[in-house]
């Protein structure tokens, strides 16, 4: 078997560059830290080079394979890392120890994303899922000290082993029945099958119970708010997209390739579930007075949108959700950055402190406008072509209804994120005093601002670089 | 006038956007120097698109100034600007009202002056890439655009109960649009399958081989009407409407009134006719009926408020009412005379938002009980507010007139019963707005407080002065502007009843081989098609 490790350097050069990290972090004095942000982040910008530049193909027997769709994912997972890299430094340095290794776990978890979304068979696949999320695991209980935060990590742990076993039974059922665990070779296998078993609906169960709980999907939701919560903001910050995103490669991987032939038996699951999203996320949402808690639920009925476009299982079905995925990312992110950057002041995450945040900083108020706007996917913002893509995956399928819950619940989103708007022009606080935010948080926030932006009015490159993506599976 | 590759639309639409970015150069104490830049903007903007009146070619129906670029090729979705007779009047509308909102503002907007200026200019691209766009996709992304330039103009700027207000009208917009776009996507799908081109624009979906299912027509139809009525008002969607007026500053209810009023007008003109014929006709007496009740419910309202803003919110529901029942007469007549009428409202109710405001900064109350014998103290005042009132009416001799007279014109020919039912509501128009004239202006002056009061400043008559003279232009000579949407709207007429035919014959067909389908009423438009 010819074995080419090029096709692997992206993800063997983060590996290293987190590796460097740790190392760094033993020679470097408590007071230059964040000093580490800034080499995570080269190494992170220099991976996405790598990524972009190194060639496509696949190498060991079809277990790993890089592609275009591989790509666009690696990109989100880097972006994301880099938006919350950035976002973190003074948080980190006021709020938490041992820092650099909060930096390299970071890393990690990407390195393990970016496994994910290049596997090839369903062992990758675990394996890499796994890498992924134990970092998390470890990020979420960071702030040893606060009682929250370790019961956020506990919580995490205990539920994602849970549901990494479930996964891992769906996946040995699946192999029970098709002999083999390359994707590939799975839909071979299924395709030559005169009918499926109930043996086969278990599996497909399992492993949509398993990946629900990544994305934290409705009814495997309930650990989302209290992680999100409890964690340091930046580790949700980067749990609520990039872990997200990582379970949606996992989710297109697993169920374009192998399993395409057999969408009559999934796809009513996945809708039953993308509705349940949808609503919960959204009614639920309007309720919350803490703003991670609120953006908690929000990033539930984010999850409900993808997977409108999900179910149409096409090449459009591709596209809009790394699409969306990547109006999220800047979205999402961009939100916390504010979440973060007014933490690191008012040291409150309670939606009542926002009021009066206008005149406090007009720059913070008015970017959590945008991004939130975006998640509500109002044009021009880049969250308005996503979503109109997604559902017109849906519609040129032919699945109306979810499509009208979908705008119908998209209005009841806006209620809720234009509340915090509401608070922050609307009602003058107690406190005047400015907020200031920092330049390394300011550039972050430029760049989450100019992504929500021109994709939304300039989405034509995003798509033609995206466009090979679903040649992966259609 | 222009050279035909100048982007004249594009600069008309982004133009308030480079004095956003002016303002956002300016420190925000320098009140002064904001203002100034803000209302130039818009005064320059009105400049620019003057000339469309006269450059753009009466005797086609053809979309003029068109630009036309690729957006998203993947989706047929493209940048495509173009203006006809009707959209012309509607762009010039806006930049005519929106430098005189600006400066009204003058006065009564004191606070946060930076933020202001900068939402209304923006709320001003909205609206004109609403009324300029052609592919549907850019329409929506403008539609949706300018709603929250106006969620912080009321939020932040608006009355005691403004937040109540502003939620109710985003919430309001959002679900109506929510559903159109989900139709635009359907409509889309439909036509690709079908024809096999993608396009989301206008004049390729129009003359589209296609002919949609009536059943079809009739879920579309439904999804774009609703955004659009909600917008109008239309009964029973109108309950926004009283609250966003009442609450929102004076800028904001003029604009409000005069221009995003329209859109809903409008959208009914650009989308819902020309692509969905028959579903339209079918709908024809369900909205003929809620136009009539918005008519006489909005009056019988507006007859029982206190309040003169609210008065004047109420008498926008009557009025949006005759413009749809126009609109959905079918014939010459009808449309022209709804057209004219959201042109008239915008000036005639425009200008009695601006009354209202200026009263309300001299008194701080709008309540009709608190006045009395203005027209002894502030004569000029009085005289304005009279021709504006007058005009609301329909006085002939006025631009209110004309419009009210072709749309019952244009009603009697289609249903009388209808033109019979509208025509009380110009009885109790004269009503309720001069009985509140009389209130406010004649009589003693038996409050104190009324005693002092200023009359008009400069800028104030400088405001009114241009709504009083189209007032009376378009009251004696309407034939300039009516000349200009006359051959957009016969086209529209055509298309729909041609697509009737086409229709009526496949209708036929069907029923011959056997699969009967609903019965198409004709109403008289087919009797029109002569005219």
């Amino acid at each position: 078997m010819q074995i080419e490790l090029s096709l692997l350097s992206p993800q063997l050069f983060l590996l290293l560059w987190a590796i460097l990290v740790f190392v760094v972090d033993f020679f470097t004095a408590e007071r230059n830290k964040a000093s580490l942000a800034y080499l995570s982040i080269i190494g992170l910008v220099l991976t996405a080079i790598i990524s972009i530049s190194s060639k496509q193909g696949e190498t060991f027997g079809g277990s790993f394979r890089a592609d275009t769709f591989g790509l666009s994912f690696n990109i989100i997972f880097l972006g994301s890392a880099i938006l919350t890299v950035a976002s973190a430094v003074d948080y980190v340095k006021a709020h938490l120890k041992h820092q650099g290794e909060f930096y390299g776990l970071i890393l990690l978890s990407t390195v393990g994303m970016m496994f994910l979304s290049a596997s090839g068979d369903l062992l990758t696949l675990y394996v890499s899922l796994e890498l992924a999320t134990i970092s998390l695991f470890v990020l979420a209980a960071y702030m040893k000290s606060d009682l929250k935060s370790t019961e956020a990590g506990l919580k995490y742990l205990i539920l994602g082993a849970a549901s990494s076993a479930i996964l891992l039974y769906g996946i040995s059922l699946l192999y029970g029945i098709s002999g083999t665990l390359v994707l590939d070779a799975i839909a071979l296998k299924l395709s030559q099958m005169p009918t499926v078993g109930p043996l086969f609906i278990l599996s497909i169960v399992m492993i949509i119970a398993g990946l629900s709980f990544k994305l934290a999907a409705v009814p495997f939701h309930m650990w989302c708010p209290d992680v999100y919560e409890g964690a340091p903001t930046p580790v949700t910050a980067y749990l609520s997209v990039a872990s997200k995103a990582a379970g949606l490669a996992a989710l297109i991987r697993i169920f374009f390739k192998s399993l395409a032939s057999t969408s009559m038996q999934w796809v009513p699951l996945l809708m039953a579930i993308s509705a349940m999203a949808m609503i919960l996320g959204n009614v639920v949402a309007v309720r919350q007075h803490n703003i991670k808690r609120l953006l908690a639920y929000s990033s539930i009925a984010q999850i409900g949108y993808i997977l409108v476009g999900f179910i149409a299982v096409s090449e459009l079905a591709v596209t809009s959700i790394i699409l969306y995925v990547l109006a999220y990312m800047f979205a999402n992110i961009g939100a916390f950055m504010v979440v973060i950057a007014f933490y690191n002041v008012s040291g409150s995450d309670d939606i009542m402190a926002y009021a009066g945040l206008s005149k406090r900083s007009p720059f913070l108020a008015i970017s959590m406008v945008v991004f939130l706007l975006s998640l509500v996917g109002i044009p021009p913002m880049a969250g308005f072509i996503g979503k109109f893509y997604l559902f017109s995956a849906a519609i040129e399928k032919g699945y109306y209804w979810i499509v009208v819950l979908g705008v119908l619940t998209s209005v009841i989103s806006l209620y809720y994120y234009m509340s915090i708007a509401y608070q922050m022009y609307f009602k003058t606080g107690d406190d005047d005093s400015p907020v200031r935010v920092s330049p390394t948080m300011a550039v972050a926030l430029v760049v989450a601002l100019a992504g929500t932006l021109l994709i939304g009015v300039y989405t034509q490159p995003v798509l033609s670089a995206i466009s090979g993506a679903s040649s992966a599976f259609f | 006038m222009f050279s035909s590759d100048f982007p004249i639309l594009s600069v008309i639409t982004y133009l308030p956007l480079i004095g956003v970015l002016l303002i956002l150069m300016i420190d925000k104490e320098k009140v002064g120097a904001i203002r100034i830049v803000a209302l130039l903007t818009a005064a320059i903007n009105f400049l620019f698109s003057l000339p469309l009146f006269f450059a753009c070619d009466p005797s086609t129906a053809a979309f003029q100034f068109t630009e036309h670029v690729p957006w998203i090729p993947e989706l047929g979705i493209s940048y495509f600007f173009g203006i006809d007779g009707i959209s012309m009047l509607m762009v010039i509308l806006t930049t005519f009202l929106t430098p005189l909102a600006i400066w009204a503002s003058f006065g009564s907007i004191t606070e946060k002056v930076k933020g202001y200026m900068i939402s209304f200019l923006i709320l001003e691209t909205g609206m004109l890439g609403v009324f300029v766009s052609l592919d549907l996709i850019l329409f929506f992304v403008f539609w949706e655009a300018m709603l929250f330039p106006m969620y912080f103009i009321i939020g932040i700027w608006g009355g005691p109960r403004r937040i109540y207000a502003t939620v109710k009208f985003v919430l309001f917009t959002m679900i109506g649009s929510a559903l159109m776009l989900i139709a635009i996507i359907y409509l889309y799908y439909l036509n690709y399958q079908n024809t096999n081109i993608p396009t989301f624009n206008l004049e390729l979906l129009q003359s589209s081989q296609f002919p949609i299912p009536i059943n079809i027509q009739m879920w579309l139809f439904a999804a774009f009407a609703l955004a659009f009525a909600i917008k109008v008002p239309m009964f029973p969607f109108h309950t926004w409407l009283p609250d966003a007026h009442v609450e929102a500053p004076t800028a904001g209810s003029v604009i409000l009134a005069a221009v995003l009023l329209k859109m809903g007008a409008y959208g009914f003109l650009r989308f819902c006719l020309p692509l969905f014929p028959q579903a339209a006709s079918e709908f024809t007496p369900l909205i003929s009926i809620l136009a009539i009740v918005g008519i006489i419910y909005g009056a019988m309202m507006a007859f029982v408020q206190k309040d003169v803003k609210s008065l004047v919110a109420y008498s926008s529901v009557s009025h949006l009412g005759f413009v749809m029942l126009g609109i959905f007469t079918f014939n010459i007549q009808g449309l022209q005379g709804g057209i004219l009428q959201m042109i008239n409202h915008g000036i005639s109710t425009g200008g009695l938002f601006l009354i209202v405001g200026m009263l309300y900064e001299r008194r701080h109350t709008r309540m009709i009980g608190d006045f009395g014998g203005l027209a002894k103290v502030v004569p000029v005042f009085s005289v304005m507010f009279m021709i504006i009132t007058l005009s609301s009416i329909g006085l002939p001799g006025t631009n209110g007139f004309v419009g009210e007279f072709l749309i019952l014109l244009g009603a009697f020919k289609s249903n009388m019963v209808y033109a019979v039912l509208a025509a009380t509501g110009v009885v109790l128009a004269a009503v309720y707005m001069l009985w509140m004239f009389q209130r406010v202006i004649f009589g003693q002056v038996d409050k104190k407080e009324n005693e002092t009061l200023l009359d008009l400043n400069l800028r104030e008559k400088l405001i009114l002065i241009p709504l009083i003279a189209l007032i009376f232009f378009i009251g004696i000579y309407p034939k300039p502007i009516l000349s200009r949407m006359e051959t957009s709207v016969k086209n529209l007429t055509a298309i729909v009843q041609q697509k009737f035919r086409v229709e009526e014959d496949n209708h036929k067909i069907r029923i011959i081989s056997g699969t009967p389908m609903d019965k198409i009423s004709l109403n008289e438009v087919g009797e029109q098609k002569n005219e």
